[in-house]
């Protein structure tokens, strides 16, 4: 009997790993095969019971409702609501069709709110973030699997340790490093993006990840490669990173969409508006614009997340799978 | 060059045994065979996280124990205190409230939060077209950034007669809400979009769960003459307790720390109705008239962390022994 794994480590198997974009398309196609010969918990014979048939289209039909209403009812009406004037909105929030379109409200938002400006640092931040946490972690996962130092034990410990302590316990003294960083001189890195990138950077599960994932890299191409003379920066930039794209991509997309969503922190080290990325500003302008601008300001800013989310649905998808399982 | 200069006493490759401490030669302690056998650049591999996990992890975490103990603030030299500032936050009336509160919202989230997502889950499962159709809708929601979704539900929840869902409560004539603006509904308010905004992210790992689940117990169970329900209640679900029991215990931690919701919704109001522990400890630190008590604040984080790192601890050896 097969053991009850949680069954999103599985997708971080190596070998099929190691095809790169061939190994993750051969899995969709092994899966669709075993949907014809495999089976949920409804049999093929009760399925053609009249019984079964009409519950499961009243099943098809709740899910039906019931995702759209929930999943895409808040977005369509967000989307309609950036282009209905105020009142419209307050009186019949859900007429259908509003009595006049107020197309304003987006060039509004976008240039006397500035959420252009927001917009800007909230990508900025975002990249920053994704690139320094993929230098960390594939460097540390590089050093702590291929390479393993004698000390390597100790420091996976130590990785390990931080992921039992909650974020809560780091806010305060952390917000006191970035306040009064150990650097010469009277430096604050208050206002500086270095004060959001650099402890993001700090994220265990991201080295978890990718070390597991470089464990189970296969050993004989190191050696083949050490054999020819490939030093351990040749071996890091020619050999492991090429092979390691899936999970490059799945620890990209943990970064981008963590930075993205983060409020608690940017607010605290960016007090400065005019450095804040979007979910600290849209908090703060909502008292002092009009209700259908502001709906606006909020319809653009899902804008980026939703398109991302539409055109990476297969990768978005598979690391939630994944990042269900592991993250604490 | 790491392993090459193996001396040709060492046991040959193909002999299994630990891989790098065993294999490894023996070297003599001097600094010019150190870096010959890669250790320096080892070291520079390593530099990164060092930096990062020293500066940013590992020193605030010994930094929050010590700072617990003292009173600090910007201004002057910090003083240690010894236990003041748990004795002050355990005699703190309002941390009662928090601690009740956030319990609160963690058991409402439970009620509501956690069997939905399984239910959604297996429904989904027997679905045969639109699955794929069905998880992008389902996690729509997750992707909506936090701030903006609260922001949005916040005008949802417009306490007017033709607020949005009091107009829909309308239609099946059940009287308009307060939602967030009285003490009683408030928190389940917040708790009703907290379930909306994670419930997407659940039932993706629990249809990823479902198909480890092996078809033969469901021929097997066939077999006996059971029912589709029976089939559910005594091979799905047991088959899925140990994902249903991490995603328990995880649930139980993210809830424990919820700040985003209460902070935007209601600032912990209406009368100290939605004040959590992790508003407190923000209170404490950043919206104090009289200036940080970063000690108090660090007391309080203290102690909610030691509960928290037991579940995850519990957390991690579940996940360890179901992995392996």
């Amino acid at each position: 009997m097969t053991t009850t794994r949680p069954p999103v480590f599985e997708q971080l198997d190596a070998p099929r790993a190691a095809g790169g974009l061939r190994g993750v398309f051969g899995r969709r196609r092994a899966d669709r095969r075993s949907d014809g010969g495999d089976r949920g918990v409804v049999s093929a014979a009760e399925r053609k019971k009249p019984s079964v048939k009409l519950g499961l289209s009243g099943v098809h039909l709740v899910l039906f409702v019931g995702l759209v209403v929930a999943g895409l009812g808040p977005l369509l009406w967000l989307a309609k609501a950036a282009v209905t004037p105020t009142q419209d909105t307050l009186r019949q929030p859900l007429a259908l069709w509003p009595n006049g379109i107020d197309w304003a409200n987006l060039p509004q938002a976008w240039n006397d709110v500035h959420i252009d400006q927001f917009f800007w640092n909230t990508i900025v931040i975002a990249a920053g973030s994704w690139a320094f946490q993929l230098v960390v972690a594939t460097t540390a996962g590089y050093a702590l699997s291929v390479l393993r130092p004698r000390y390597a034990p100790i420091l996976n410990g130590a990785i390990l340790a931080t992921m039992f302590i909650p974020a809560v316990v780091l806010l305060v003294p952390l917000y006191l490093t970035i306040v009064n960083p150990p650097l010469p001189g009277d430096v604050s890195l208050l206002n500086n993006y270095l004060a959001v990138w650099l402890p993001a950077a700090a994220n265990a599960f991201n080295i978890l990840l990718v070390k597991r994932f470089f464990d189970a890299l296969p050993r004989e191409v190191f050696e083949a490669a050490r054999t020819d003379g490939a030093g351990p920066f040749r071996l890091f930039w020619s050999i492991v990173l090429p092979m390691s794209k899936p999970i490059l991509g799945v620890v990209s997309v943990f970064a981008i969409i963590a930075a993205w969503k983060d409020f608690l922190w940017p607010m605290l080290v960016l007090p400065d508006p005019a450095v804040q990325p979007l979910s600290v500003r849209l908090p703060a302008v909502q008292q002092s614009i009009e209700l259908d601008v502001f709906l606006a300001a909020l319809a653009i800013s899902t804008l980026i997340p939703v398109a991302l989310f539409l055109l990476f649905q297969g990768v978005f998808l598979r690391s939630a799978g994944l990042g269900g399982a592991v993250k604490g | 060059m790491t392993l090459t200069a193996k001396p040709p006493a060492m046991p040959s490759a193909d002999e299994p045994g630990p891989p790098a401490a065993s294999a490894r030669p023996k070297r003599t302690r001097n600094p010019r065979t150190w870096v010959r056998g890669g250790g320096l650049s080892t070291l520079v591999f390593l530099a990164p996280m060092l930096v990062v996990f020293g500066f940013f992890s590992w020193s605030p975490i010994v930094q929050s124990v010590i700072m617990s103990l003292q009173k600090t603030n910007l201004l002057d030299p910090p003083t240690w205190v010894g236990l003041d500032n748990f004795a002050n936050v355990l005699s703190d009336p309002l941390l009662g409230t928090a601690v009740v509160n956030t319990l609160y919202f963690a058991g409402l989230a439970l009620v509501l939060g956690f069997p939905l997502p399984i239910i959604m889950a297996v429904l989904m499962s027997e679905v045969r077209r639109g699955k794929g159709f069905y998880s992008a809708l389902a996690y729509l929601p997750v992707v909506i950034p936090p701030v903006v979704a609260v922001l949005l539900w916040k005008v949802f929840f417009d306490a007017s007669p033709t607020g949005l869902f009091n107009t829909i409560l309308g239609w099946v004539g059940i009287p308009p809400q307060p939602w967030l603006q009285s003490p009683a509904t408030a928190m389940p308010s917040l708790v009703l979009e907290a379930t909306w905004a994670a419930a997407g992210g659940s039932i993706i790992i629990y249809l990823a769960a479902l198909l480890s689940v092996p078809p033969e117990l469901y021929d097997a169970a066939e077999v006996d003459g059971a029912s589709i329900w029976r089939k559910i209640w005594h091979v799905t679900l047991p088959q899925l307790r140990g994902i249903l029991f991490i995603m328990l215990i995880l649930q139980i931690i993210g809830t424990a720390q919820v700040f985003l919701e209460p902070y935007l919704f209601t600032g912990g109001g209406p009368n100290n109705a939605t004040v959590t522990i992790l508003l407190l400890i923000y209170r404490y630190a950043f919206q104090n008239s009289l200036g940080g008590d970063y000690g108090e604040a660090t007391a309080l984080s203290v102690m909610l962390a030691v509960v928290l790192a037991l579940l995850s601890w519990l957390y991690f050896k579940l996940t360890e022994r179901w992995s392996s």
